[in-house]
């Protein structure tokens, strides 16, 4: 242990100072990162005195470190991040108004984008927007309208081909089609409902592209669109522009402008997003800051990131720049600009992605009529934007809680006083010094913590402001409000997917843990070792990954399992469209990832049984089966039982399975309840209280299984024993 | 266990064995044909191409370097096994003495204190990551790896305790008497008897302490803000972004980072099946 301890102590120390320094996060990738990376080198070497420090953020980490570092002043001077999070960003101040760079380097049209009471809250780098690209090698012409583009897509479908891919499911996607349709989602700052005509006339197209003329596949990742395309089994793909580094060499590409809607002859116009440099106040009176926010937007800059990074750049001076005259990307993408609605800010739009999709869900694949599905969307939105709890009487819950502690210390004084506590308490020296070093460990970084995620459950937040809620988050999640308790939106319809889900998974880590270990057991089988190495390696691979491998193998177009199906004569199956296959498909994915665990510390305990309890048996005349049920079964029972009882839990709280696999599929019903904990702290307005308060309940759940199968066990092992 | 059975039933046993073996390689297959071909994503897994044949992916993982041309790959390697075998170590010592108290003592607090070590772990453990930066920040442990090895530690320590009482328990109390008569003290029943018995399910718990330490991703993409502190997962999260993913990379990086933890295993399952304690208990 001390090896381990000395480079501890050496890696604490060495961590350097980082006053001075200018910090730059961002979560870019491949091209876009290389360009930034390059202008940073550039910057490095003009402005030796300005010391930078950029830090590339995982993606999926990103939004959440964001707030939780910087109003501790962890976080950076300058940021870059999409402008759809700006309001939320402006609300919890952790950005602060755009200084110092003239505001008309700028297209004026992404700069007003960024502008909310009458100050500019961040410069735009780079902006995105849906364009269309078509291989020249089955497109002659890209379509101009939306009956070209039907006509064209019709004729290239059919032998595993698509006329036209792109992630049909996505409202981000569909976007370019409602607006085009003519609809719209605010008036002024309000959301309005889903279900106009000109949105249902959207909701009609889709349905016609993917349900009745098959001519676009459903359940397209991007990942799957950028395969179908480099194959030549996408003719037409609808993206945005980094699906250019997707793109294989081989293939001849070209890309066009999204086409006119025949039926309003408006043309289709896609949201346009921005990579936005943000300011934090710990950039204010930082003259390096300012030089690098110079730097970072400048012209020069801005043309290192259209050239190496082809991203579409928004300084004015750029665009005619020859080089990004002539790259067609560029070229289109800024024509494309010229038709686009800028990406929603409003908070309440982070709660009406979900319900959007699922509504395009369902016209794709023909279950719903556009209308239906898209006023089911609009009532969903409404339950998601359920009002906050009011403010709650502050006196009287202390008043409460106050009560509760006398009455708690009475219960103790008097139960200290029967069982002569202090006496055993003095005589219990040892064990408290054994005990003492977990008990401060698990005290400070488990319990407060835990103690302060209690407490938050009694409070909502409002963009930076915190007030008291008292039982008012409870009462909104327990209470069923306007909706049926037998509806995915619902409490109790999500706590019975939960049990379901943890009791069908144990049994089935219990199940075939038990038969692996036992076949893994006898000293005659060779290459013992081997297989169970094998058999642990689903263990061995961080859970995260085993998910978004198996979200590949359930895919409907590409993955494995229908691959499989096909090959025995069996109709592929659209996984995630229906609750039992989804449920399947997550339960499979946990199975796999779940049961070496109960195989290991069923091999643990069938070691320790000794070896002549069997042979007694043997002479006794026991079989194999009475032996198991006699000997293996009550000896590894005991060893079993921690591990089934933390199983549960795990399984009850087991995130990554289902927000990666199913993500909640079809319409939330797979949802379990802390996925549905994790998307009200940080998917639908960073509701933390809520959440808080949605974990408590989850908690108090788990408490009361245990306490259950305590009392059975207890009677249990008294038989036994 | 000297008892061979026939050759049918061996027979069977191998054939299930290979049958599950099999289907349980399945997604390790597809990460590791994923992780070498030039062509990215999913359907290279069912018609593997072996012209597209590629350690590109491979190499440019572990080749990585940054801008002052340190090894970040290296750095982050040996991140993660301090990390990780830091939290094992201190996870195993802390849950040993734990469970031993709680497996040979009973005293005022004993219930309340197993029940508080199962209790705390039925909270979201995504919901204490907002309150453990705060604390972490409180304590100046943010940002070093040092609060990584604390927090990895302490979270894998229920699970150690219970796991580690449930096999002391099976240890039967009469050795502990005997060497008490014998004259020895707590401690070193504790060192000398007890814990050689109990190598079996040290070696799980250290596994377990190991694997969730060295597999976290969350925890560290938060509370890290320099990247040659960061932890290999971490990197590995940087090939998905926004839009779209490197899913090559993504897989090749998946596999160098699941080898580490496969040799551990290789290594810890001659512990485990030493069968020590079935020697030792009479």
């Amino acid at each position: 242990m001390s090896p381990w301890l000395s480079v501890v102590c050496v890696l604490a120390v060495a961590a350097p100072a980082t006053e001075g320094e200018v910090v730059l996060w961002h979560a870019y990738r491949a091209g876009e990162a290389e360009a930034l990376e390059l202008v940073i080198d550039d910057f490095r070497a003009r402005h030796p005195e300005v010391k930078v420090r950029v830090l590339q953020v995982p993606y999926g980490a990103y939004p959440q470190k964001l707030r939780t570092a910087i109003p501790q002043g962890a976080g950076p001077d300058l940021f870059i991040a999409p402008n759809d999070h700006l309001r939320d960003f402006i609300e919890r101040e952790l950005v602060t108004t755009a200084r110092g760079v003239p505001a008309d380097r700028f297209d004026p049209r992404l700069m007003s984008a960024l502008t909310l009471k009458n100050e500019s809250w961040g410069y735009p780098l780079a902006y995105k927007t849906l364009v269309l690209f078509y291989r020249r090698d089955m497109v002659d012409a890209p379509p101009r309208d939306t009956d070209e583009l039907l006509a064209t897509a019709r004729k290239l479908t059919g032998d595993g081909r698509y006329g036209f891919v792109y992630q049909a499911s996505l409202p981000y996607y569909h976007a370019p089609w409602l607006f085009g349709f003519g609809g719209k989602l605010f008036e002024a700052d309000r959301l309005l409902p889903f279900e106009s005509p000109a949105a249902i006339a959207s909701g009609d197209f889709l349905r016609r592209l993917t349900f009745e003329e098959k001519v676009t596949p459903v359940d397209i990742s991007g990942a799957l669109a950028t395969e179908l395309f480099n194959r030549g089994r996408a003719a037409m793909v609808m993206n945005g522009p980094w699906f250019v580094s997707e793109i294989a060499a081989d293939v001849p590409w070209a890309v066009a402008p999204l086409p006119v809607v025949t039926a309003t002859g408006m043309p289709a116009r896609p949201f346009v997003s921005l990579d936005v440099l943000y300011r934090t106040a710990r950039a204010d009176g930082s003259a390096g800051a300012a030089v690098l926010t110079d730097a970072l937007t400048s012209d020069a800059a801005s043309l290192i990131r259209a050239r190496v990074g082809r991203q579409p750049v928004a300084n004015v001076a750029v665009v005619h720049d020859p080089v990004v005259e002539s790259d067609q990307l560029l070229a289109i993408q800024a024509r494309q600009l010229a038709s686009t609605e800028p990406l929603p800010s409003q908070p309440v739009m982070q709660l009406a992605w979900d319900p959007y999709e699922s509504a395009l869900r369902q016209i794709q694949r023909g279950a719903r009529s556009p209308e239906a599905a898209f006023r089911e969307a609009t009532a969903r939105v409404l339950v998601l934007a359920r009002p906050l709890p009011k403010a709650a009487p502050v006196r009287f819950y202390v008043l409460g809680a106050l009560l509760l502690v006398v009455a708690g210390l009475a219960y103790a004084l008097r139960q200290a006083k029967r069982a002569q506590v202090l006496a055993d308490v003095r005589r219990s020296g040892p064990a408290y010094a054994f005990i003492a070093p977990a008990a401060i460990g698990m005290a400070l970084l488990v319990g407060v913590p835990f103690v302060m995620g209690v407490g938050l459950g009694f409070f909502e937040y409002e963009g930076s402001q915190v007030r008291f809620v008292g039982l008012g988050n409870f009462a909104s999640i327990l209470g069923t409000n306007d909706y049926s308790p037998f509806e995915p939106m619902s409490f109790y319809f999500t706590m019975a997917v939960t049990v379901l889900w943890t009791v069908s998974n144990i049994a089935l880590h219990v199940g075939i843990g038990f038969g692996f270990a036992l076949l893994l057991q006898p000293t005659w089988l060779l290459g013992r070792g081997v297989f169970r190495v094998l058999l642990i390696l689903p263990w061995a691979i961080p859970n995260y990954i085993t998910a978004l491998i198996f979200k590949g193998l359930f895919n409907t177009q590409l993955g494995a399992i229908n691959a499989l199906l096909m090959k025995v004569g069996l109709p592929a199956i659209n996984w995630f469209d229906h609750f039992a296959s989804a449920f399947a498909a997550n339960l499979a994915t946990n199975v796999w990832l779940g049961f070496p665990f109960m195989m290991v510390t069923i091999l643990g305990a069938l070691q320790a049984i000794p070896s002549d309890l069997y042979e007694a048996a043997r002479v006794d005349g026991a079989g194999p089966w009475r032996r198991f049920t006699s000997i293996t079964l009550p000896l590894v029972g005991p060893a079993l039982v921690p591990s089934v009882v933390l199983g549960t839990i795990w399984t009850f709280n087991m995130f990554n399975v289902v927000f990666c696999v199913s993500e909640g599929q079809p319409e939330g019903a797979t949802d379990i309840l802390v996925t549905e904990a994790y998307r009200w702290a940080f998917m639908r307005n960073g509701r933390y209280g809520y959440a808080a308060a949605y974990s408590l309940v989850i908690f108090a759940i788990l408490l009361l299984y245990s306490a259950l199968t305590k009392r059975l066990l207890a009677s249990r092992v008294a038989e036994a024993i | 266990m000297s008892e061979r059975p026939s050759f049918l039933v061996r027979l069977g046993a191998y054939l299930v064995l290979a049958l599950a073996t099999l289907t349980v390689m399945f997604p390790v297959y597809a990460v590791a044909v994923m992780a070498v071909s030039r062509a990215p994503g999913f359907s290279v897994v069912l018609s593997p191409d072996p012209s597209l044949f590629t350690l590109e992916h491979l190499a440019k993982f572990v080749a990585r370097h940054d801008a002052n041309g340190r090894w970040l790959f290296g750095r982050q390697l040996a991140n993660s096994l301090v990390v990780a075998g830091g939290a094992t170590a201190l996870g195993v010592l802390l849950a040993t003495t734990a469970a031993y108290a709680f497996s040979r003592f009973r005293f005022p607090g004993h219930r309340l204190g197993i029940a508080s070590f199962v209790v705390v772990q039925m909270f979201p453990a995504t919901m204490m990551i907002v309150p453990l930066y705060l604390l972490m920040s409180a304590l100046g442990l943010l940002d070093s790896v040092v609060g990584l090895v604390v927090v990895y530690a302490t979270t894998a320590l229920p699970f150690c305790v219970w796991m580690l009482k449930g096999y002391f328990d099976t240890i039967p109390a009469d050795l502990d008497e005997a060497a008490l008569v014998d004259g020895a003290s707590r401690v070193r029943i504790f060192y000398q008897v007890i814990l050689p018995l109990a190598r079996p399910a040290i070696a799980v718990t250290a596994l377990f302490s190991f694997l969730s330490a060295w597999n976290e991703f969350i925890m560290a993409a938060t509370f890290l803000s320099h990247e040659e502190k960061f932890t290999l997962p971490v990197t590995l999260f940087r090939h998905v972004g926004a839009y779209g993913a490197d899913w090559g990379a993504f897989a090749a990086g998946s596999l160098i980072v699941s080898i580490p933890v496969c040799l551990l295993f290789f290594a810890l399952q001659r512990q485990l099946v030493g069968g020590l304690a079935a020697g030792a208990v009479k």
